[in-house]
């Protein structure tokens, strides 16, 4: 069961991801993303992870990609045309991502210490994560609240429409 | 059910995962147009490393892996509301989502 | 009575005014700068004084009656008072440390006492000048190096107090800045004295090493104890400080200064070069003169030097035609004949003429500035004449130097020039030709001085439309006080002078056989004294006679003569060419190495080949650079991801396995 169901879900997380880069129009990219966060979802509950399945559906597919898909569709996005691109990114960057994926994969294999994950006893109940959360990291919890009151104003900020049409800006004042 | 489905997954498999997730978003990085693609992969990076924490945590049973993922998560939630509201201030000084176009500080 | 004689006090009076009057000077009201101005040299001569009564009061003084130093009271003579180590290395301890003794206490009253009269004097010169308080802060400058000058107990001490005589010396011959020819004169001075200097530290550098001392007691003690040293090293270490003197005091080939010098404003010229300054030389000789005493070929040179010196300047002096010029010719022909003096070991009749020459030189320029004052800045003889109705109080002084620089009894100059001669007479060797030289320069001198007398005071006036008018009191003051030092300055007597000096410069003066003050005679001594005083004063009268009969009863002879002789008289007039043989041999040379070198090679070449070749790899290097910072954001996701991968590399890859053995393959690769 276990196998069966990580290989079904694995696949649909590289899919999601080899389609996020395929694809030319952002909103697909979006959706295919939408994808990839709910099958790591499952992959969390694989690994006992109860808790964080949770958080990673309902914060990141359910929260995070949705505003993205908000940008996608207020800033009217269409799809990407052919640009000059880099020669920098080609010649440097393609090199990098191939060593960056070799080295770990060789050092991943190599390893001897790594286990199997097992289902029965790899289960992390929330109370045990509420327990370390609530009394030894009780401030950097209430740290990362005030982080995201930072980060709502920093948008409101930013995104400020003083009445404004997109493009306006550029016109010389 | 045959012996093949019973079969234990190693967790090597989980890491090289992590892995091809995350080259997939680097490699997204650079290959993309579009700036809000471009954050999009970002946080495929991001999904790619927790995975990797997950995996860990499992593991050696600490709870440690699993807050350190939470607390990238909260900090994601947080990242990505800042950046899409700078995405939508660049749209409106630009004019364009095209990232090779968006290269002068001077307007 | 072993009182404490404050001898720091006497530099630090004028180097306190030299810091008020430079610093505060300008925005102070004139009395206030006059003031302090006045009051530093005032208080040094005070103190001068009253460390002259307490120090050196002979006791009993009615009682001596013969050779021999006088007793005096202060019985730790000479006074020594240390402040302290300067440098203490294993070869080498130097203090700073000052030393009263009769030498000393003499050159004391003379730099202070006419130090200050000419300070008196120059308020009334100086009184319509802008630099008022800058000309009083650079005097009193002058007035404390000298001080040190004489205090020095060692000869690092004394070089300090003779290189910033020099300085003060620079900025006042060039006071007056704005003319070329001052400022050109001041570096003439300046570094004309370097030359000289050079001479003076390899003199100390070997002094160093040949007695580990530069405290001139210890050297002195030093050569007393062993007899083996004499001529070879201390010949040349004298020869070394003569060469410092010569520069100093501007004698031959070194005195091309002294004469633009008088470019600077008259009372300055009284002082420092005539009275003080130029005596540095005199009193450096005086002072080191043990190693003299070893070396009888270091005194020979002196002695030519000295006499070529006095005649070749007299020789000059004869037909200058601007006052100052003749003045300066006649100063360095004067210190020809105290290095003549000195030549002949004959310290004390040096340092007696020093004394006297301070007094009527000081005198005649002071009164040559009075006079160039009086004509509205005239200072061309051939213009002048009557003044003699017009500036009466200045006729008067100056007739009164004129006779003491002659030597008519029984004026001041009779005296010294009279001892120094004597002296010459007596030397073995080559003292007949040298005092030969002497006794015509002497007539050249008198010459020459009656002829800027008759000149500038006599006649009728040669320029109507002058009026003249008689300095101030301010200005006539210190010529009176000086006239009178001329006449009564030599009464001491060489004898009484030379027994009080004797215990600090050595007594050979006493060694040529008895002098007394009384009357009774030994009479192969007093006779042949009497007849060289004789001979010496028919000398001066019949040089005033040759000058009236030149300037007086026939005033065109002088143009006839020197029609006559006309290649002799353009040399005279030229002053031997030796400024322009100089400047072809030294200056010249110098200046095309320098233009062509320093500035084509060194300074453009090397220098700004090095800022170009500089400006050339930063302007590179940024060009190359500048092409990665391009502003594509692909371009620089691209270096990220490669940093990081390298990053990655060198974790994750352990390196005492993988990294050697990959290297070895990768350079095997390439080698092949």
């Amino acid at each position: 069961m276990h196998l069966i169901l990580f290989i079904v879900f694995a696949g649909f997380c590289l899919a999601g991801a080899i389609n996020l880069l395929i694809q030319s129009h952002p909103i697909n990219s979006a959706l295919s993303l939408i994808v990839v966060m709910t099958s790591l979802a499952v992959l969390y509950l694989l690994l006992g992870a109860e808790f964080l399945a949770a958080a990673q559906v309902i914060v990141y597919a359910g929260a995070i990609m949705v505003l993205f898909t908000f940008v996608v569709m207020l800033l009217n996005a269409g799809r990407e045309d052919r640009t000059l691109g880099s020669r920098a990114a080609r010649m440097v960057g393609f090199p990098a991502v191939v060593v960056i994926l070799g080295v770990m994969s060789t050092v991943i294999l190599k390893a001897q210490s790594l286990g199997v994950a097992s289902l029965s006893d790899g289960i992390t109940s929330t109370e045990e994560l509420s327990e370390v959360l609530f009394t030894k990291l009780l401030l950097p919890f209430e740290v990362t609240s005030v982080l995201i009151l930072i980060a709502i104003l920093g948008a409101v900020a930013l995104a400020h429409n003083d009445g404004e049409e997109p493009g306006e800006g550029t016109r010389s004042k | 059910m045959s012996p093949f489905f019973s079969q234990e997954v190693p967790l090597s498999w989980y890491l090289l995962l992590s892995a091809a997730l995350f080259s997939l978003g680097v490699a997204g990085f650079l290959i993309k147009r579009n700036l809000i693609t471009v954050f999009m992969s970002i946080e495929l990076m991001l999904n790619g490393v927790n995975l990797s924490f997950v995996t860990f945590a499992h593991q050696w049973h600490a709870v440690k892996g699993q807050i350190f993922v939470f607390f990238v998560m909260m900090v994601a939630a947080a990242e990505a509301a800042v950046g899409l509201a700078i995405i939508i201030a660049v749209f409106r000084a630009r004019a364009t989502l095209a990232v090779d176009r968006i290269d002068l500080m001077k307007l | 009575m072993n009182g404490y004689l404050h001898l720091w006090l006497i530099p630090l009076l004028p180097f306190a005014g030299f810091l008020i009057n430079g610093i505060l000077g300008r925005r102070l009201p004139k009395w206030i700068v006059t003031t302090v101005a006045l009051m530093a040299p005032l208080g040094s001569f005070l103190l001068v004084l009253l460390n002259a009564l307490l120090a050196f009061t002979p006791k009993e003084f009615r009682y001596w009656n013969g050779p021999g130093p006088l007793p005096l009271m202060l019985s730790t003579i000479p006074w020594v008072e240390t402040f302290g180590n300067w440098i203490n290395t294993g070869i080498l301890h130097v203090n700073f440390s000052f030393v009263l003794d009769q030498l000393s206490l003499v050159m004391l009253l003379v730099i202070t006492g006419v130090g200050f009269l000419i300070h008196i004097y120059s308020v009334g010169y100086m009184s319509n000048d802008e630099g008022y308080a800058r000309y009083f802060s650079y005097l009193n400058l002058f007035l404390f190096f000298m001080t040190v000058l004489v205090l020095a107990g060692n000869a690092l001490l004394m070089f300090v107090g003779w290189e910033g005589v020099g300085l003060a010396s620079y900025l006042l011959i060039g006071f007056y800045f704005e003319k070329k020819s001052a400022a050109d004169a001041g570096k003439k001075a300046f570094i004309v004295n370097r030359i000289g200097d050079f001479g003076f530290l390899i003199g100390m550098f070997l002094l160093v090493s040949n007695f580990g001392t530069l405290t001139f007691s210890e050297i002195a003690t030093k050569l007393g104890q062993d007899p083996g040293w004499n001529g070879g090293v201390v010949t040349v270490i004298a020869l070394c400080l003569m060469l410092g003197a010569a520069g100093k005091s501007a004698q031959l080939p070194l005195y091309i200064w002294l004469p633009d010098a008088m470019e600077g404003p008259t009372p300055v010229s009284a002082l420092i070069h005539a009275a003080t300054m130029v005596t540095a030389g005199v009193y450096m000789v005086a002072r080191t003169h043990v190693l003299f005493d070893h070396s009888p070929f270091a005194l020979g040179v002196v002695a030519i030097v000295g006499a070529a010196t006095a005649i070749f300047a007299a020789t000059i002096a004869l037909v200058q035609n601007d006052i100052k010029r003749v003045l300066a010719y006649s100063t360095i022909s004067q210190l020809g004949y105290m290095f003549l003096a000195c030549g002949v070991a004959a310290y004390s009749a040096a340092i007696f003429h020093l004394v006297t020459h301070a007094f009527f030189k000081a005198l005649l320029f002071l009164a040559a500035g009075s006079v160039i004052h009086g004509m509205g800045g005239e200072q061309d003889l051939r213009k002048m004449g009557g003044l003699w109705k017009k500036l009466p109080v200045t006729f008067a002084v100056t007739t009164v130097g004129v006779l003491a620089i002659a030597g008519i009894y029984p004026f001041a100059g009779f005296f010294s020039k009279d001892a120094i001669l004597y002296a010459v007479f007596l030397q073995e060797t080559n003292g007949k030709i040298l005092y030969s030289v002497g006794l015509l320069t002497a007539l050249l001198t008198s010459f020459y001085m009656f002829r800027l007398w008759y000149l500038a005071f006599m006649g009728e006036s040669r320029s109507p439309e002058v009026h003249p008018h008689e300095s101030p009191w301010s200005m006539r003051g210190p010529l009176v006080i000086l006239a009178l030092l001329s006449i009564c300055g030599g009464w001491i007597g060489i004898e009484c002078f030379g027994a009080f000096l004797a215990p600090s410069v050595g007594s050979r003066f006493a060694e040529a056989g008895g002098w007394h003050i009384q009357i009774p005679y030994l009479p192969f001594a007093i006779s042949l004294e009497f007849m060289l005083s004789v001979a010496a004063v028919l000398v001066a009268l019949e040089g005033g006679l040759l000058a009236d009969k030149f300037y007086r009863r026939k005033p065109s002879r002088p143009a006839q003569w020197a029609a006559a002789l006309p290649t002799s008289y353009k040399l005279l007039v030229n002053k031997y060419f030796v400024d322009e043989v100089y400047g072809a041999i030294v200056v010249k040379p110098l200046l095309g190495i320098s233009k062509f070198f320093l500035e084509w090679v060194v300074d453009v070449g090397i220098l700004g080949g090095v800022a170009w070749l500089l400006a050339g790899i930063a302007t590179f290097a940024g060009a190359i650079l500048q092409r990665w910072q391009s502003g594509n954001i692909r371009s620089y996701a691209a270096w990220l991801a490669a940093g990081a991968a390298v990053v990655l590399m060198f974790i994750l890859i352990p390196w005492t396995t993988f990294w050697p053995a990959s290297m070895a393959l990768i350079w095997k690769a390439v080698r092949h």
